[in-house]
């Protein structure tokens, strides 16, 4: 075999690159804006909820039980509401989310031991953060509950007294359930797919659409020497997009790498050579910039966003849906992200998922080379 | 002759064969479209050779063929001494090939276009700063290393093109219509570089639809429906028109006096030149006299009638109208 004549092709491409100051804006921009733009504003957190209390008994044991919701995090206290009428001025202005209504006689009634209502009003305009947020304050009421009851069976002369279950929550790999540590590795295989597939597709197109592409057929340059050549700078700008979103993450949202880097680079570059097969295959099938762009962004953009589990958990789709997601590279590329990033787990923790990554660059870069290869021929 | 500044190393087994091209049955069909049709040539080493027809005729498709860009139907082809069918990675390796896109990156500047295409044959860093210094000569854009090709005018882009192609020093080189859009000023001095390119030694196969670049080559191939219908010297093609005396008319209605001559019997081709038109005769002795008679019977004012010598297109529009009328005998499709 003789030496392969690729780096003139990888010169030129750089060059091109960097003279192109829009797709080098778009290659280097677009990461950093994603992720802050999906790390801070994309979040499932609920934090700060905005809380109103009405207080109406304003006895000492009420205003202790609404300091119970304020030594969290989760909710903040922005009005103290004096009549009934003020609810819906406060929920409808979105002044606050949430409203804790004490009624008169709280105190009297628990010394009674009798059992008190306690209302939580909350804006369930936003679904998915009213049950958070109900959630959170039912386990405030509910700790609140079991220490009166405790300290009443206590003066009752028992002996302390303790739960039959005692709940002790650990969340493992992301402790403080914060949303960036999980959206970080999408938004690795996000940022993967969509410069790879779609700069990859337009750079053959264009040398096709210019003329330039029958110049260097009609030279002894081989099909092989010009894959390479074409994707090997697309390769590498890739990567360097992978690591400036890792340094990013860690000093922006504090997501440590915790397995292997060496690893992450093999998954990475098996999805990146899945995603270069795919530009090249279309690439092999239109003919205009413009047709390559659109369905670049159709079959990178969007499949690995909704349907890889970035952002909507897989198990929740609807099952036909889900059967789709198995075609999805970014699903499997998703996972065994999470489990280096996050997990530091070895590859046993994700072999059959790192077994459809080489599956699938193998036929996908297969089936292009072969389609780009009779194209040139 | 061959230049001590660029010594071209033709093949060698081209030494045994005067012929740098050779073509023989060469068939392409699209679909049930023949685009080009059982043609077959030579091309004598070192001649610039026209290829020359129409619009659609084939010129295209023959050159990629021969380029090694697209697979012949049937029939073979020898290019440099190489079997064009069954080895075109040599073919490749002896040929420059420069079509009318002149195929440059316009995001690149001059000097950086032809070290990408100098690195794509292979050239050597010493051979690339030579042959990069001689380009830059060549398409007199001296000083110009740093500007975008984008920037450039036709006329250096086209020379840049040229000078890209030829970075290798290829002994046979294909031009397709690599005249297009370009002022007349700058095609002039293209044809120049030609011409030294073949006083060097170097095979220059051309396509073109402008006729006085035709007149400028050694050797012309007319091709007109993907069929080879006419190959010779300029000279040799203008006396096949020697039993027809052709004449050149101004007169007032120009349409109408070609009307009338077409319906004479003593008459065949008629075409229009400019405001004049021309109109070929049967008929040698006294026919001045008689288009002169027919045009002022019928009221036109005739200003001048002159008997000229033929000039290609005279020869081409001939050719193409007896090609036209074998195919309707055969019942052939007229293109």
């Amino acid at each position: 075999m003789t030496r392969l004549n690729i780096m003139p092709i990888v010169r030129k491409e750089f060059r091109q690159i960097r003279r192109d100051k829009r797709v080098l804006g778009l290659l280097l921009f677009i990461p950093g804006l994603m992720l802050v733009m999906f790390g801070y504003a994309l979040t499932f957190d609920v934090k700060h909820t905005s809380m109103a209390v009405f207080d109406q008994d304003r006895s000492r044991q009420s205003r202790e039980f609404a300091e119970r919701f304020f030594v969290t995090e989760q909710f903040v206290r922005v009005a103290t509401v004096e009549r009934e009428s003020d609810i819906n001025r406060l929920l409808d202005s979105e002044a606050a989310c949430i409203v804790l209504v004490i009624r008169r006689d709280f105190a009297r009634d628990l010394a009674r031991g009798n059992t008190v209502s306690v209302q939580v009003v909350v804006d369930g305009a936003n679904a998915n953060a009213a049950a958070t947020v109900l959630g959170y304050a039912n386990t405030i009421i509910q700790q609140y509950s079991s220490a009166i009851l405790a300290g009443t069976f206590l003066r009752a002369g028992g002996r302390t007294l303790s739960m039959p279950i005692d709940y002790q929550p650990r969340v493992w790999y992301n402790p403080e359930l914060e949303s960036a540590k999980f959206l970080i590795p999408g938004l690795i295989a996000f940022i993967l797919m969509v410069t790879a597939v779609i700069s990859t597709a337009l750079a053959v197109v264009r040398e096709r659409e210019l003329g330039t592409m029958e110049q260097i057929m009609v030279s002894p340059v081989r099909p092989v020497e010009l894959i390479l050549g074409k994707t090997i700078p697309y390769t590498i700008i890739s990567l360097v997009a992978t690591l400036a979103i890792l340094v990013l993450g860690y000093l922006l949202f504090g997501v440590v790498l915790k397995g292997s880097a060496f690893l992450l680079f093999i998954v990475t570059v098996l999805f990146l050579v899945g995603g270069l097969g795919v530009g090249l295959l279309i690439s092999t099938l239109v003919e205009t910039q413009q047709l390559a762009f659109m369905i670049a962004v159709i079959v990178s953009m969007l499949p690995t966003f909704i349907l890889s589990g970035f952002v909507f958990p897989i198990q929740n789709m609807p099952v036909p849906i889900q059967v789709i997601t198995y075609i999805i590279p970014a699903r499997y590329f998703l996972v065994a992200l999470r489990a280096i990033i996050l997990k530091g787990a070895g590859i046993s923790a994700f072999w059959d998922q790192f077994l459809f990554l080489v599956g699938y660059a193998v036929i996908l870069l297969g089936v292009s080379s072969m389609r780009l290869r009779k194209l040139l021929h | 002759m061959q230049h001590p500044e660029s010594p071209f190393s033709p093949d060698p087994t081209l030494a045994h064969d005067d012929h740098a091209v050779l073509v023989h049955g060469l068939t392409r069909k699209f679909g049930t479209f023949v685009a080009v049709d059982d043609i077959g040539f030579r091309v004598r080493r070192g001649e610039v050779f026209g290829f020359l027809g129409p619009n659609g005729a084939g010129k295209s498709t023959t050159i990629r063929m021969l380029c090694g860009l697209l697979s012949p139907t049937a029939g073979t082809g020898m290019v440099g001494g190489y079997d064009i069918c069954t080895q075109p990675d040599e073919v490749k390796s002896v040929i420059g090939y420069m079509s009318q896109r002149f195929s440059l990156y316009e995001d690149l500047t001059v000097a950086q276009n032809i070290e990408f295409y100098g690195g794509v044959y292979g050239l050597d860093e010493e051979r690339l700063e030579r042959r990069k210094r001689w380009a830059l000569e060549m398409a007199g854009l001296e000083g110009k290393e740093n500007v975008l090709t984008h920037a450039l005018s036709g006329g250096w882009k086209q020379r840049l093109a040229l000078g890209c192609a030829i970075l290798h020093e290829p002994p046979i080189l294909f031009l397709d219509e690599p005249t297009g859009g370009v002022d007349p000023v700058s095609r002039r001095k293209f044809w120049d570089l030609i011409y030294d390119l073949s006083h060097r030694g170097v095979t220059v196969f051309v396509t073109t639809h402008y006729m006085d670049e035709a007149e400028h080559c050694n050797t012309i191939g007319l091709i007109y429906g993907g069929r080879l219908i006419a190959i010779g010297a300029p000279t040799e093609l203008k006396h096949q028109l020697d039993r027809f005396a052709i004449f050149e008319v101004h007169c007032e209605n120009p349409v109408d006096a070609m009307d009338l001559l077409r319906q004479q019997p003593w008459t065949a081709e008629t075409s229009i030149f400019g405001s004049a038109f021309h109109v070929s005769t049967t008929v040698i002795e006294g026919a001045e006299d008689r288009i002169r008679a027919l045009l002022t019977g019928a009221g036109m004012h005739v200003t001048h009638v002159e008997r000229i010598f033929p000039s290609l297109e005279d020869v081409f529009i001939h050719l193409i109208a007896e090609e036209d009328a074998r195919r309707e005998k055969t019942g052939a499709m007229t293109p």
